[in-house]
């Protein structure tokens, strides 16, 4: 049997790794986005771990509804990312200025 | 160490490398191709965990569907590699700073007797360090979540299905673009026309023969 700090420390490595992620990646949209669905997907990995440790399937419902956000959530960011590309010709973040925030 | 165990550790150590490999490749289709990676890989762990039905549904929507959406966005845009990349050196002592100590943090709130999972299992009532027991033989993960989902859950399910609805629209909404010259139907003028307009009766005296 697996032990439940194993899975919630590869989870936490993982979580850690995307975070990492949107600091050096942070010009590029698309891969934001691709670190965004690995954070998604190490907070899954917490919910699954818990849900086989206490013998209670909610959890596993929970990863069901997050995975369904996310698959949502990448179909509109990359709508979202065509749309600026056609306008723009570029998806560097430190460009879409227009709003001045 | 069960044979169980060394696959976990065995996947998981390729699902950590090809996850860096998400965050440092140099092209976003070989950043893309990783993840698809992670995912399978995280599809078998979590095999390993008991959750057959998410580990299906994530080969499925996500190799499937998601990475598949990805690859199709980066290979459609015409993306200045160079450009993206420049800053990417800079970043890189923070990112991994703050990497650290993200892992630091977790690691100590796992790891540490008093505040850490035993605690958390100790309040559920479950003994800590040892899991609930296996199931039995003729257990369908698939089953049970269905029973759950449809009963208990079913008015969140049906959100959720709203909510993937008004994905699409919004996916398609944004993206369609409309082009002079386009040959397309105009509903409102279809539906809006009258029979008077279009037909004439002409009255004419039969003609001898």
């Amino acid at each position: 049997m697996i032990p439940l700090q194993h899975e919630l420390m590869l989870s936490g490595v993982l979580f850690s790794i995307a975070v990492a992620g949107i600091f050096l990646n942070r010009k590029n949209v698309i891969l934001l986005l691709m670190c965004i669905e690995l954070l998604l997907l190490a907070v899954n990995f917490n919910f699954i771990a818990f849900s086989r440790q206490l013998g209670d399937l909610h959890g596993q419902v929970f990863v069901f509804f997050i995975l369904t956000v996310a698959a949502a959530e990448s179909a509109i960011g990359l709508a979202i990312l065509v749309v600026i590309f056609r306008q723009r010709k570029s998806i560097n973040v430190e460009q879409l200025d227009t709003m001045k925030g | 160490m069960s044979f169980t165990e060394i696959l976990f550790y065995v996947f998981s150590a390729v699902l950590v490398v090809s996850s860096i490999g998400v965050i440092t490749a140099r092209n976003p289709v070989h950043a893309a191709l990783f993840l698809v990676f992670a995912f399978f890989n995280s599809a078998v762990i979590w095999l390993l965990m008991e959750a057959e039905f998410l580990a299906i549904v994530l080969v499925l929507v996500y190799v499937g569907a998601v990475m598949v959406l990805f690859l199709f966005v980066v290979m459609m845009l015409d993306i200045n590699i160079a450009q993206m990349r420049a800053g990417f050196t800079k970043y890189a002592p923070l990112g991994i700073v703050v990497a650290l100590i993200v892992v630091a943090e977790i690691g100590s709130v796992v790891w540490l007797k008093s505040s850490g999972t035993d605690a958390i299992t100790n309040a559920l009532g479950a003994s800590s360090g040892t899991s609930a027991p296996a199931a039995a033989a003729g257990y369908s993960n698939t089953l049970e979540l269905g029973k759950l989902l449809y009963t208990e859950y079913l008015y969140p399910l049906e959100l959720a299905s709203v909510m993937l609805l008004v994905a699409i629209v919004v996916a398609i909404s944004l993206t369609m673009h409309k082009r002079a010259g386009q040959k397309v139907q105009d509903i409102n003028a279809q539906v809006s026309v009258n029979a008077k307009d279009r037909v004439r009766i002409v009255k004419m005296a039969a003609e001898k023969e």
